[in-house]
């Protein structure tokens, strides 16, 4: 079975045309989806299943630039079959006097309760934090032309690898620690997402 | 092959739906002429009636006439401990499937909902005049596995394949779309007697593609209805110092009349109510404003789910071309006003909001009969799917708002030496905790070859089908042996109950049909006997004495067979019942038209009709 890349014919590059890849998304669920294969076997069914199942993992995958990073290196390093992505939160190192500063907040408003000023405290460093994610991710896309071009040129492509995967790492302490500020605010009701491994 | 038809299974009525060779989607009314079924199965002594027969039974036979069962689908004791102090039903606690009650059986609301699948595929059959075999089901978007697993179950057991189960917001959509395919982004905002959903989605090409949906599975217009009856109760504590709170009977009586005048405050400014209790006559007027009042916080609760619904497809409100209404609590003004606050644009509901369900289920019926090509709907799963971990914690294997089909992949390994089972625990929800979220399923892998502890690799991949059910299928990496799994629904029916229901409705549909006829006779000659006592009463001096007997004849000879189960009986006395009784209509037609003069006299006979 093909990788993600393969399924939309695409090569193992960062750049993808989003509206090309929707195109190619609608026929490709025209041609597998068990909507359109009611009428046959029950072998043929189930290949259908499985089929638009991969598509639809694909397009997920591949439509979101952050996703489509961390699919990647799974690729380059043979855990495609695992699918699944283990990329270890990691605090990055400009930033670990600011984190200092953010559990202590945190551990003001355990202990001291929500007041008016720790919650404007408890904001204004998530603000500060998701800034910096956003920055993250933003360099994250912008590794994404240097990749093709090493691509392009045969070039080595390891240290981008390991670029790739540090940004990865800071960008999930972040989300961590920006899950953990909005759960001490008490705004995640009904919005808290479990544990999420993709 | 059979026709496949449409059903929108709904928590106040049900509807069956086909498209006819013209290509157009067709509600199939009964043989009254009546669209909507009323989604009430009463379990009288004689036997099952479904629709409008069972509704007259909910204020006769509270305890024994179920309704709004969709609200029981796939729940278990724990889910419904609240919703149990607001129906006359009585739920039997259990620690698996909730049963209900109804007079000397436990039913399964399967079993339930499947009289009312049963009475629409009669329907569909008497006016297609072929069997109806297969149809495509709707469910609320927000409804989780073990809920469409119940409505899967529920078809079985009335004799139908379920070859789709689908979103009632994505079939209203295809309903639209088969209309005119306009482009764009469209949130369908679908309120209905029991459920709330709403759903984004993006129309392209004939592509119809959910981007993200969220709900509530426990808030509709039944929900409005409480609101009015609680405040109802208060008023006539105040008014009449009477208690009804505990009195079945009356607490219907106030169900129904507070829902019609909830459905006339759609179009009125104020209306009154009217209820006749035994001890007194309860007359109250209402006005939208106070509805508006009581009901404000529960608008309000549809309105978070949408906000998340845009915040899940990466959408500012102002992205939405097109708003749709959709079920029939949408016809309350408030809502309409809302929902145009919030998405800053007028909604609309062009295609009437009771039917586009099941008229949308109808379209995706033909496209799976290959009827229709151009049309494709893509939809999403709408919780998250994990299993649990070590320490309680969740972990999430399939994302809300992923696109179905979808798969995921686990690996399991053993923790002692020669271990030759693996348990494991699937949930669904948004929270981190496994506690706080919907089990699903407990499943045993088992057969695992004896091995050191950590050695057997064991892959499990979980399937979320176009149904968004869930398939679970196991095997052993290093054998490649497949894996036996042994599935415990948590709030399901077991594979051999249904199969035993199914046998059962084999064997009871006869006398269920014969009953539900024999009641229908029985009710329709009350109802004449009645009209003929108080044309007694008001006309009985204007016919001769003879043609008085052959009345009295006429009624002694239906009371004759009335209680007995002789339908035939019963139909052809009260057809001589009707004929005896002609000289006596025609009489107080003449003096209705005469009473011009005596004008009282006439008013009393018309008010009597």
């Amino acid at each position: 079975m093909s990788d993600y890349f393969g399924v939309f014919g695409l090569p193992r590059k960062l750049q993808v045309d989003l509206d090309a890849l929707q195109r190619r998304f609608y026929e490709l669920s025209r041609r597998h989806h068990p909507d359109f294969h009611q009428g046959a076997g029950a072998e043929a069914q189930a290949q259908a299943l499985e089929a638009s199942a991969l598509v639809n993992r694909a397009y997920r995958t591949l439509r979101d630039p952050v996703a489509r990073v961390e699919y990647l290196i799974a690729l380059e390093e043979g855990r495609e079959l695992r699918e699944e992505t283990t990329v270890k939160p990691e605090v990055p190192r400009n930033l670990l006097a600011e984190m200092l500063e953010v559990q202590e907040a945190l551990e003001e408003a355990t202990s001291g309760g929500l007041t008016a000023e720790t919650m404007g405290r408890l904001r204004s460093e998530r603000q500060r934090l998701e800034d910096r994610r956003r920055a993250e991710e933003a360099a994250l896309i912008a590794g994404a032309t240097e990749w093709d071009a090493a691509v392009d040129a045969g070039q080595a492509r390891e240290p981008l690898l390991g670029r790739f995967k540090q940004r990865l790492a800071a960008r999930a302490y972040l989300s961590t620690v920006i899950d953990d500020l909005t759960q001490a605010l008490g705004e995640d009701e009904g919005s808290h997402v479990a544990h999420r491994r993709h | 092959m059979s026709r496949i038809v449409g059903i929108d299974l709904g928590t106040t009525n049900s509807l069956v739906a086909y498209v006819d060779g013209a290509g157009v989607p067709r509600v199939i009314p009964d043989a009254e002429g009546r669209r909507l079924l009323p989604s009430i199965v009463a379990y009288t002594p004689a036997g099952v009636v479904v629709g409008e027969a069972a509704r007259r039974q909910l204020a006769r036979n509270p305890a024994r006439t179920v309704y709004s069962v969709k609200r029981f689908m796939g729940r278990g004791w724990e889910d419904v401990r609240e919703e149990v102090r607001h129906v006359p039903f009585e739920i039997v606690p259990s620690a698996e499937v909730v049963r209900i009650r109804a007079g000397d059986r436990e039913v399964t609301p399967p079993e339930i909902s499947a009289q009312i699948l049963l009475a629409l595929k009669l329907q569909a059959e008497a006016h297609l005049g072929e069997p109806v075999e297969r149809a495509v089901i709707t469910v609320p978007a927000y409804f989780n596995d073990a809920q469409r697993q119940a409505t899967k179950d529920a078809g079985r057991i009335a004799g139908l394949e379920v070859l789709r189960i689908v979103n009632e917001p994505t079939a209203a959509s295809l309903a639209y779309g088969l209309q005119k395919l306009a482009q764009g982004v469209i949130a369908v905002y679908d309120l209905g007697g029991g459920t709330f959903d709403i759903s984004i989605l993006r129309v392209k090409d004939g592509v119809f593609e959910v981007l993200a949906t969220n709900g509530n599975t426990h808030l509709g217009g039944d929900d409005f209805d409480r609101a009015v009856v609680q405040w109802l109760l208060e008023d006539i504590r105040a008014a009449h110092g009477a208690d009804l709170s505990k009195d079945p009977e009356a607490l219907q009586e106030l169900r129904l009349g507070a829902e019609a005048a909830k459905c006339r405050l759609s179009s009125e400014e104020r209306t009154a109510l009217t209820i006749p209790f035994e001890r007194f006559t309860y007359r109250r007027e209402i006005t939208r404003g106070e509805l508006e009042g009581l009901i404000g916080s529960l608008v309000d609760a549809t309105l978070d789910p949408c906000r998340m619904a845009l915040k899940d497809a990466g959408l500012a409100t102002d992205a939405i071309d097109e708003i749709v209404l959709v079920g029939g609590s949408t016809r309350v003004p408030l809502v309409r006003q809302r929902v145009g606050e919030l998405f800053g644009k007028s909604p609309h509901s062009q295609l009437n909001p009771d039917e586009v369900v099941a008229l949308g289920a109808a379209v995706q019926a033909q496209i799976l009969a290959g009827g229709i090509t151009h049309m494709l709907l893509l939809d999403v799963t709408p919780l998250s799917l994990g299993i649990e971990t070590l320490g309680g914690i969740v972990s999430v294997l399939i994302p809300r708002n992923t696109t179905i089909p979808t798969m995921a992949k686990e690996y399991f390994t053993t923790s002692v030496d020669g271990q030759t089972a693996v348990d494991m625990h699937v949930l669904q929800g948004e929270r981190e905790l496994a506690k706080d979220n919907r089990s699903l399923a407990r499943f045993v892998l088992e057969g695992v070859d004896p091995m050191p502890a950590g050695m057997p690799k064991i892959e499990v991949t979980f399937l979320i089908d176009a149904n968004g059910i869930l398939q679970v299928q196991a095997r052993e990496l290093r054998s490649g042996k497949a894996a036996s799994i042994e599935v415990k629904p948590a709030y399901g029916l077991s594979e051999a109950q249904v199969a035993q229901m199914v046998e059962d409705s084999f064997t009871y549909a006869e006398a269920d049909v014969n009953a539900r006829l024999l009641i229908e006779t029985k009710t329709e000659a009350e109802t004449v006997m009645n009209h003929v006592r108080r044309a007694l009463k008001q006309g009985g001096h204007l016919v001769s004495p003879e043609e008085l007997h052959t009345i009295a004849a006429a009624v002694d000879a239906l009371l004759a067979v009335e209680c007995g189960s002789d339908r035939d009986a019963i139909r052809e006395r009260t057809i001589d019942l009707n004929k005896a009784t002609e000289p006596l209509a025609e009489a107080m037609m003449d003096a209705a038209i005469r009473g011009a003069v005596t004008s009282k006299r006439a008013d009393q006979i018309l008010e009597q009709k």
